[in-house]
């Protein structure tokens, strides 16, 4: 039988999903035992078992400074952040996509001036960003939002000039006005295609965020993975990573089903 | 008097001519079928008549009237795909046929939306379609979508209906359903129909003339250095059997009313 007619049952299919992760804790496991065995004072690879504990103490004990529990803090700060950077970016891109991929007349003048847009490296900006709005949360959710927003507006009008030319004609036979074109026919198809740009954007989001935190912050997730690198608390920040992927994973899961959910006719095709 | 009259029309695209000297008058309630091979211009005539392109020369009168330049309320279409919206129940897509019209934003006022959805229902109900009123066309087979297209059309009341391949992807027992149900509406509300279609046996019998459109120069070393026109006008009425009648009104192609031309443009 051909490779690519073999299809995995149940039982195996759940066996070759958890391999890759059992594989990359084993081989963790293995590093940092040898690594100990050598020097047990070693902070380069912790025990996994000292990872466990020291999360248990970051969610639990606070902060004897400030008396706040910090991952809380931190993980509201960026998620505030990353909200605000993605909802304004997501709320551009659906305006700028519908009105470039509905109207010649806005394609023509701005469809070019995107595209260069989108080419500026968004890190790039970031000083201006602190120059202009100053260290504050606003430079933090601009460059979010200046970096997520070009990559929306050109696939959600590339989406929107998709949709068949005969719907568009339809709608005009029954009388709608290019108002009612862009709200009736275009907005509720183009937005299970924002969902999934917004998806596929919120890495890019990630990234910035923790960018801009680690350059000039006071709390965030990524303000406090930098902040411990001096100590070489590695336990601490593995811990915050395996967090952030915990937070990003259920993100992108969630507007999945959010998707499935509101937009049920999008997934039968 | 005519009602829809085409006027010497040509179309090319680019250098490209696709029709050439299109002339032909037609009454108000007459079923006008086109049919000829693919690419010779049944589709671009289709949408010229929709308004949806403007003929490079020529002009076409609905009613006396020129076209204003785009697609309105006063012709509906059927396509032989994509014709409904996706996004929408069946209900709501004949909804929409009201609603999209209403206003500025395409939606209904409170006060009348109620009512517009009974109206719909009822519409469903005739058609055989109200025990999916709320599942949404992707679920529904091609030919109970295509009814449901042309239900949608026929909602916002057009005068004419254009009709281009619409049962062309459908099996061979609901393509005979649809022409009873086709001619079921049309005995009801007399529109002037245009139906572009392959199919010539069903071009004969839903049709009152037959048109076929056809290239008639052609230069073997340059297939497209013409333009397709109406090559013949059948009187398709009485199952094609001319003669039937007291007074027999017979289309005869219009004579060209300029000399040929040594190429069109």
């Amino acid at each position: 039988m051909r490779w690519i007619n073999r299809h995995p049952g149940r039982a195996l299919a759940l066996f070759l999903t958890v391999v890759p992760f059992v594989l990359v804790l084993l081989a963790y496991a293995l590093g940092s035992e040898a690594r100990r065995a050598v020097n047990p004072a070693d902070k380069l690879l912790p025990a996994p078992a000292q990872i466990a504990e020291t999360a248990v103490r970051l969610v639990t004990e606070p902060d004897r400074r400030s008396g706040v529990i910090l991952v809380w803090q931190d993980t509201a700060a960026s998620l505030r952040r990353l909200a605000l950077g993605v909802g304004i970016g997501a709320g551009l891109g659906l305006v700028f996509g519908l009105v470039i991929g509905l109207l010649p007349l806005a394609r023509t003048g701005l469809a070019g001036f995107v595209a260069v847009l989108s080419m500026i490296p968004p890190l790039a900006i970031l000083p201006i960003l602190f120059i202009v709005f100053g260290l504050g949360e606003l430079s933090k959710v601009a460059l979010i939002a200046i970096g997520i927003t070009p990559f929306l507006i050109r696939d959600l009008s590339a989406r929107t000039a998709e949709l068949p030319f005969e719907q568009l004609v339809k709608a005009q036979t029954l009388g709608a006005s290019s108002l009612a074109i862009g709200l009736r026919v275009a907005l509720p198809q183009i937005m299970p295609r924002l969902i999934q740009a917004v998806r596929l954007s919120l890495g890019p989001a990630w990234l910035f965020l923790i960018a801009a935190e680690a350059i000039a912050s006071q709390d965030g997730l990524g303000y406090r993975i930098f902040l411990v690198r001096r100590y070489l608390a590695m336990d601490v920040i593995l811990t915050y990573v395996i967090w952030i992927t915990v937070i990003a994973f259920t993100l992108d899961w969630l507007l999945a089903r959010l998707s499935r959910r509101l937009y049920p006719w999008a997934e039968v095709r | 008097m005519a009602f829809v009259t085409v006027d010497n029309i040509f179309q090319s695209y680019g250098k490209r001519p696709i029709l050439e000297r299109v002339s032909i008058t037609v009454d108000e309630g007459a079923f006008i079928s086109i049919v000829g091979a693919s690419g010779c211009g049944k589709s671009t005539f289709l949408r010229l008549l929709l308004d949806q392109e403007r003929p490079t020369r020529g002009q076409i009168t609905v009613d006396g009237e020129p076209l204003t330049g785009e697609p309105n309320r006063s012709r509906g279409i059927v396509f032989q795909r994509y014709s409904v919206f996706p996004h929408m129940t069946v209900r709501d897509n004949l909804v929409a046929a009201e609603a999209l019209g209403a206003n500025l934003f395409g939606i209904l006022p409170s006060a009348k939306r109620r009512e517009v959805r009974e109206r719909a229902m009822r519409a469903l109900d005739r058609i055989g379609l109200a025990h999916v009123a709320h599942q949404y066309p992707a679920s529904l087979s091609g030919g109970m979508q295509q009814r449901l297209a042309i239900a949608q059309a026929l909602a916002a009341k057009p005068r004419i209906l254009l009709l281009d391949e619409p049962f062309g992807a459908l099996d061979p027992g609901t393509r005979e359903r649809m022409h009873e149900f086709l001619l079921d509406l049309r005995a009801e509300t007399k529109m002037t129909v245009f139906m572009v279609t392959h199919d010539l046996p069903e071009a004969f019998k839903l049709g009152d003339r037959v048109l076929a459109f056809d290239k008639i120069r052609w230069d073997p070393h340059d297939p497209e250095a013409y333009g397709a026109t109406i090559t013949y006008d059948f009187d398709a009425r009485d199952g094609g059997i001319p003669y039937q009648r007291i007074k027999e009104e017979t289309h005869v192609l219009d004579p060209p009313r300029e000399k040929p031309l040594a190429s069109s443009g």
